[in-house]
């Protein structure tokens, strides 16, 4: 049998009908992505040897910046839920486009939390008593409780595009495990939604419960605080759109087209769309939280600010440049529809929720609530990067081999046969 | 808010006029609830000092400059934020004697209830505890040492109550009815001027009951609801505008 040299090595496992770059190019891509995987596996191995000391956390800022980043990880890939629930239960199909790279991501996003977990608390040999002894009246629970179901719901998702590589899917077992799966999925998206839904507002609604800190206190309705309905909505107000801008710089980086235009601008409108509602809320909810929870409490709206670090500045970054301005962006179709403009919008989008995550998990512990008490400041440290770094490359490493090897985008023969026509 | 009551609610009153802020109490704690020593203690706020005396001042210059020491143990909420956000009930406010629990061999160290806790009275080990030079031979034999990972705090010296129960059980007497200072924190017994008195705050014949009613106690924080089990004294106004937030226009409760 003669071989084909001009193609990679590994040319038999891509998909059909696709072109990859050289195994070469591709191991020296995974050798740079490795290598920043081993300053995280060192980082995180010092952690776990010699404890939480090696990290710039102290008894003030018990969260820091990895409970920002897995806030943060979380809200970026509810795409995947979000984008499964309006595929699956509400039938907008030509969201079938995007939805494995969605999938793809909410799994790196959500196992790179759990992985981040396993560092931050201070006994992860007892991480089971999450389980075993819950604490039914906490946010947390719920939290732990539907992140690890989330979690078994999304590897569910991607087992069959999985099973799809070409090789594998040539095996008849696999191949039927594979399409039954695919039956089987809108049950999963459902249950999916269902579970990220509740744990979305939990991650919220754990700061919105804390009555001995002002800064986050938000009384809500029943046993929800508002900042369950906020986190929610925030979620699949920035989640899609972050699909999308991973999806562009896996498209820059391979030169060629993924995902259409008309797919992007579809996710776009959508975020635009629970974005705006989101800041309908959020804006009800500062001015509520400035002439109730705060005089209600000793405090002023400007005792709330610190200097530079934690000033107005990231509220109103948060609330104008990162909120409304994205959010007109998105659902103006004529801005919406120029590329400059739009991913722009994504990113700000982005931003403004991961400032939010910050601000509520680090701004919160940082104010003093008693009056002689000093404002702190939290700068973390090389092991936190280095554990956070850790979960980016293994993202990169996950999303690489997926792209490489799976029919990860229905759309890309399509796409780049006109692109070579 | 739900507050749980209990037949005996240990409380402690602390008079700020009469606290000179020595440390003596600090130091008795740490010696009594085996707190290891810090190999670095630089950084302040990753110090363990399950009391800790906070330095108010009056900001006024010299001569109407004024200070006040604030001794700050756990205020044994009676409606605690810390207890009903800890995910593995690692901390309870459920024992007879209202003082919050805090289990170290359940903790995960997930350190949530410090986010809760707006006093800061809760700490994290963030490191092994070492016992420099043979140290651990001068232990409290009725505390347990804490590993690194878990979260910890004042515990109003519960093992002196254990210990007094046990006493009055062998001597015939009722453990729930015991008399006035046969029961105290190694901290009230520690400082110099008598400034921490403690007791049961259900007890009108103990003192503690008697300070906690006078028009100059107050709680720290009280608007926020969390009913604790420790007030503060003085008669200085300043001092009392300093335990709690107010607005401008706001005058001091009481």
């Amino acid at each position: 049998m003669e071989k084909n040299y001009s193609l990679p090595a590994d040319h038999d496992l891509f998909p059909e009908g696709t072109s990859r770059c050289s195994l070469t190019k591709f191991s020296i891509w995974m050798g740079l992505v490795g290598a920043v995987a081993l300053w995280g596996l060192y980082a995180a191995f010092r952690v776990l040897a010699e404890g939480l000391a090696v990290t710039a956390l102290d008894d003030y800022f018990g969260f820091g910046l990895w409970i920002t980043f897995d806030l943060a990880v979380i809200a970026l890939g509810a795409g995947a839920f979000f984008t499964g629930l309006l595929r699956y239960i509400l039938n907008i199909d030509p969201l079938k486009n995007i939805i494995n790279l969605t999938v793809i991501i909410g799994f790196i996003c959500y196992s790179g939390a759990m992985l981040i977990l396993v560092l931050d608390v201070g006994q992860p040999i007892r991480a089971w008593f999450g389980y075993w002894h819950a604490n039914v009246h906490s946010m947390l629970t719920e939290v732990i409780f539907c992140i690890t179901c989330y979690l078994i719901v999304l590897i569910i998702e991607y087992i069959p595009l999985i099973l799809e590589q070409k090789q594998l899917n040539r095996i008849p077992v696999l191949h039927h495990l594979a399409h039954n799966l695919h039956v089987w999925m809108p049950l999963f998206a459902g249950i999916g939604a269902f579970l990220s839904t509740f744990h979305q507002g939990s991650l919220g609604g754990m700061y919105g419960v804390l009555f001995g800190r002002p800064y986050v206190l938000r009384d809500g309705f029943f046993i929800w605080p508002w900042t369950f309905f906020l986190f929610v909505i925030s979620a699949v107000g920035s989640g899609p759109v972050f699909t999308v801008l991973i999806a562009t710089i896996m498209e820059k980086m391979t030169g060629k087209k993924l995902v259409s235009w008309e797919i992007k601008s579809l996710m776009g409108k959508i975020a635009g769309a629970m974005l705006c509602v989101y800041l309908i809320f959020k804006f009800a909810d500062t001015y509520a939280w400035a002439v109730d929870v705060l005089p209600r409490s000793g405090l002023t709206f400007d005792q709330n600010f610190y200097q530079t670090i934690y000033g107005k500045w990231l509220l109103w970054s948060e609330l104008f440049v990162c909120g409304v301005v994205p959010c007109i962006i998105l659902l103006t179709p004529k801005l919406r529809n120029t590329p400059a403009l739009f991913y722009a919008a994504a990113l700000l989008d982005c931003i403004g929720i991961t400032i939010n995550r910050y601000v509520f998990t680090v701004q919160a512990l940082a104010m003093p609530v008693m009056p002689f008490d000093t404002w702190e400041t939290y700068a973390p440290n090389w092991a936190e990067w280095g554990a956070s770094a850790l979960v980016v490359a293994y993202g990169a490493i996950i999303l690489s081999l997926s792209y490489r090897y799976l029919p990860v985008f229905p759309q890309e023969r399509a796409l780049n046969a006109t692109k070579s026509s | 808010m739900e507050t749980k009551e209990f037949t005996i609610k240990w409380g402690m009153a602390i008079d700020l006029d009469k606290c000179t802020g020595c440390g003596a109490c600090m130091v008795a704690c740490q010696a009594e609830n085996n707190l290891a020593p810090v190999v670095d203690a630089s950084n302040k706020i990753k110090v363990m000092n399950w009391i800790t005396v906070y330095e108010l001042s009056n900001g006024k210059p010299y001569p109407e400059h004024d200070v006040a020491y604030l001794p700050r143990p756990c205020q044994q909420c009676g409606h605690p934020p810390c207890v009903s956000v800890c995910p593995v009930i690692a901390t309870d406010k459920n024992e007879e004697g209202g003082i919050v629990s805090q289990v170290t061999p359940r903790c995960i160290g997930c350190r949530y209830c410090m986010a809760a806790c707006p006093y800061h009275a809760r700490y994290f080990n963030w490191s092994d505890p070492v016992w420099p030079g043979g140290l651990e031979k001068a232990l409290t034999p009725d505390v347990s040492v804490r590993p690194r990972g878990v979260v910890e705090k004042c515990t109003f010296c519960h093992h002196r109550w254990m210990a007094a129960k046990d006493k009055a059980i062998v001597e015939g007497r009722d453990p729930m009815d015991l008399p006035e200072g046969e029961y105290v924190t190694s901290c009230t017994e520690a400082c110099p001027n008598g400034a921490i008195t403690f007791g049961d705050l259900n007890n009108e014949e103990h003192e503690v009951a008697k300070l906690a009613s006078s028009k100059y106690a107050h709680r720290l924080l009280e608007r926020l609801g969390a009913d604790t089990q420790v007030y503060y004294i003085s008669r200085r106004e300043w001092v009392l505008r300093q335990l709690d937030n107010y607005l401008e226009d706001e005058k001091v409760k009481g």
